[in-house]
């Protein structure tokens, strides 16, 4: 193998390549190829870097110099200036969001400063579509090593060692799963990935699928050497076509170097992996709904017990474990239980990735140690709120999860920490509000999407929601009352008791937590009519600060539905029976005489 | 693409690339590792930088130097040229001035690997934007 100098890495996550990091990426290739420097510079396409705000990517190695909002066009000015001069390109450089001084080093950033990544390790360094890569960080060195010089026993009492809890959500702990599983006698054993990543606004098993597929499927061999199953299959949505594309390349990869078929490692043992393709249902994340798509039946849940590992697919013992979990396993192997189970808390051990999202300045992907405070995800990693507007509230755990608040801010986020505060850890996604989002609105734009994904099994999940987002829209239209907000409490803890599977026991929490939480902002769109926030529609009224009024008529002039009427120089007024609400007239307005009340 | 059928294969192979990934993962932590800089502006590659930079990665590499090499801008001391910025691990970076091949060897036998400070030096009179965090 060649040895090149330098190297850049474009980011090739489903983020930056609908920003034409493909396009940025061939450009590159040629104008390394027309400086003649094809021997000395690689250009290699990688996944996530997790700064997905700012993509593309480009990150130029060794001097770890990182591009941000690159375009194809820019190519040859960084080649130029850069590759051949050694000039950093200044104005695409990562700014500072305060200081606004460029940052020539990723590693003084303070997106990546806090952060810890086990399972993102090979995420943005390596190329996801080359094997080789993969194995140069020592992949597949933990399958070797488990083959060769461990019982599978051994391998389920490292994992129940390190203290490794499911990702998936519930934070089942993964060393029993396995446990259970492996103790179930039968002639044939699955294991699967659920790959159906479902929440609103979690993006992380994508991202690990698209940069480091290899370390799931490495992840699943171990799982099906430790349980005793020789057959292995990911459960991914057809939404993620690139995260397909890059596993199918993986898995013949694998396949062809015999890391995966029959006898690996020179051993009587034999693991394949296949890809079952879901359709984006919601609920199919919940394992036992999942196993009755894959057998081409609805996706329903039905209750456990049977769990899974008595009777899963085809009704033979499975073991069904989320990419995040899987990614971690291999590195848990070969640096061992005791070096896993330092990080993290007493009973949440690890990292874990959050997909940040919302009014926050870095939206992407980042990985913290467990206990990180949500103000450090949120300020030191996360950059603060948008616009310097003040935080109100950050929904963890998607549909399931809840809205934490100001008083949370320094929790140390763990799987317990995060359900006695009333919300759930979830996957991972983290959705931060600041002060223009009505909690009222959050919480029914939840129970929207729970409505629409509900798979309508049980009563409790498919009519209770569906009077839950009633209530909720009654309300934000200005006629609920007091009565309606003990009627949603009810109704939610009935559902949280009697819904059938995890997805409906866990979907009022939106609307618990924000009942807990922001009880103020509920009982103002009661009592007093009025949306704090300003976002219900039903609830505000534009009005015309007679002071500021100069009379210039612009307001009048944009109005579509000319509720405004006034004479020039002389102070409008606003027909609130006309009225639409657009705001038209407040972002025209350049005396900030409109005003919402 | 022969089959990997052992351990050990799977070790022989991993060496047999990992190479090719050196300079990356020695990126993540640049600090633990020789860095050496050498400014390759119009300057820099008139009074024949590229050489030096050549020697210095092919050396490094022969010489079992675990390194990091290169290319800076004009660092303002054209004078000098070419000018070479070695920072060894947890000490300041030190510029060498009028660095020849035969410059580039002692600055490798004697800088590099002992730690013995030789003719040439530029003193730092700057301050970068990392340095001011």
């Amino acid at each position: 193998m060649s040895k090149y100098n330098m190297h850049i890495l474009v980011c090739g996550g489903t983020g930056c390549q609908s920003s034409q990091s493909d396009a940025i990426l061939s450009n590159l290739r040629d104008e390394i190829e027309a400086k003649g420097l094809s021997d000395k510079v690689q250009v290699i396409l990688t996944g996530c870097f997790g700064f997905c705000e700012k993509g593309p990517i480009v990150k130029i190695i060794p001097d770890n110099t990182f591009y941000t909002q690159v375009k194809p066009e820019d190519a040859q000015i960084i080649v130029e200036e850069h590759i051949i001069k050694g000039r950093k390109v200044d104005r695409l450089l990562y700014r500072n969001p305060e200081t606004k001084d460029a940052v020539g080093d990723s590693k003084h950033m303070g997106f990546f400063k806090k952060q810890l990544r086990i399972v993102l390790r090979n995420c943005g360094f390596i190329d996801p579509e080359n094997i080789d890569e993969y194995i140069a960080r020592d992949g597949y060195m933990a399958l070797g090593k488990v083959i060769s010089e461990m019982t599978p026993q051994q391998v389920i009492q490292e994992i129940k060692d390190s203290g490794q809890r499911g990702r998936g959500g519930a934070g089942f702990p993964t060393g029993l799963k396995w446990e259970i599983a492996s103790k179930n006698k039968s002639d044939e054993k699955y294991v699967v990935c659920n790959a159906d990543e479902g929440d609103p606004g979690a993006f992380m098993d994508r991202s690990v699928l698209e940069g480091d597929p290899h370390s799931v499927l490495e992840a699943m061999a171990i799982c099906g050497y430790a349980i005793g199953a020789s057959q292995g299959l990911i459960y991914i949505r057809a939404e993620y076509p690139l995260a397909i594309h890059r596993l199918k390349i993986a898995i013949d990869q694998a396949r062809e170097y015999g890391l995966l078929g029959n006898n690996i490692f020179g051993s009587d043992f034999s693991f394949d992996i296949k890809l079952r393709y879901g359709a984006g249902a919601f609920v199919c994340g919940e394992e036992t709904a999942l196993i009755h798509s894959m057998e081409g039946l609805r996706g329903e849940p039905t209750i456990k017990p049977p769990f899974p590992a008595e009777s899963g697919f085809k009704g033979k013992p499975t073991n069904v474990n989320n990419v995040e979990t899987l990614a971690a396993i291999p590195i848990i192997i070969l640096k061992g239980a005791n070096w896993y189970n330092k990080i993290g808390t007493e009973k949440s051990k690890g990292t874990k990735v959050f997909a940040l999202a919302g009014k926050i300045n870095n939206v992407g992907l980042i990985e913290v140690p467990m206990g990180t405070t949500l103000r450090e995800i949120i300020f030191e990693i996360g950059g603060g709120i948008r616009d310097g507007k003040k935080f109100k509230a950050v929904q963890t755990g998607g549909p399931s999860g809840g809205c934490l608040m100001e008083k949370h801010l320094d929790t140390p986020i763990d799987f317990d920490n995060l359900v006695a505060a009333g919300s759930m850890m979830g996957s991972g996604g983290m959705i931060v509000m600041d002060e223009d989002n009505c909690m009222v609105s959050v919480a029914k734009f939840f129970l929207e999407f729970t409505v629409e994904e509900s798979c309508g099994k049980c009563a409790p999940c498919r009519i209770g929601n569906k009077r839950l987002y009633e209530l909720l829209n009654q309300i934000t239209e200005g006629k609920g009352s007091m009565e309606d907000l003990d009627r949603l409490r009810n109704m939610s803890v009935v559902i949280k008791d009697s819904a059938l599977c995890g997805l409906g026991q866990t979907s009022p929490n939106p609307v618990l937590s924000t009942l807990d939480n922001f009880m103020d902002e509920y009982v103002a769109h009661v009592k007093d009519k009025k949306c704090p926030a300003g976002k219900c529609k039903n609830l505000m009224e534009y009005y015309i600060i007679p002071e500021n009024c100069v009379g210039c008529t612009a307001c009048a002039r944009i109005c579509p539905v000319n509720a405004i009427a006034g004479e020039r120089k002389e102070v409008h007024q606003i027909n609130h029976d006309v009225c639409i609400k657009c705001g038209a007239c407040k972002d025209k307005c350049k005396f900030d005489a409109i005003i919402i009340r | 693409m022969s089959q990997i059928k052992s351990l050990a294969d799977l070790k022989k192979k991993r060496e047999e690339i990992k190479t090719g990934l050196d300079v990356r993962i020695k990126s993540i932590d640049p600090e633990n590792h020789v860095q050496v800089k050498v400014a390759m502006a119009t300057c820099g590659i008139a009074s024949g930088a590229k050489p030096i930079m050549e020697f210095f990665v092919e050396q490094l590499d022969r010489r079992n130097i675990p390194g990091v090499v290169t290319q800076t801008g004009c660092m303002g001391y054209c004078f000098a040229e070419p000018t070479v910025e070695i920072k060894l691990p947890g000490k300041d970076p030190v510029v060498f001035g009028y660095v020849d091949l035969k410059k580039a060897d002692l600055i490798i036998e004697k800088y590099i690997k002992e730690g013995e400070l030789i003719d040439g030096i530029i003193p730092v009179n700057y301050e970068t934007i990392d340095s001011k965090e």
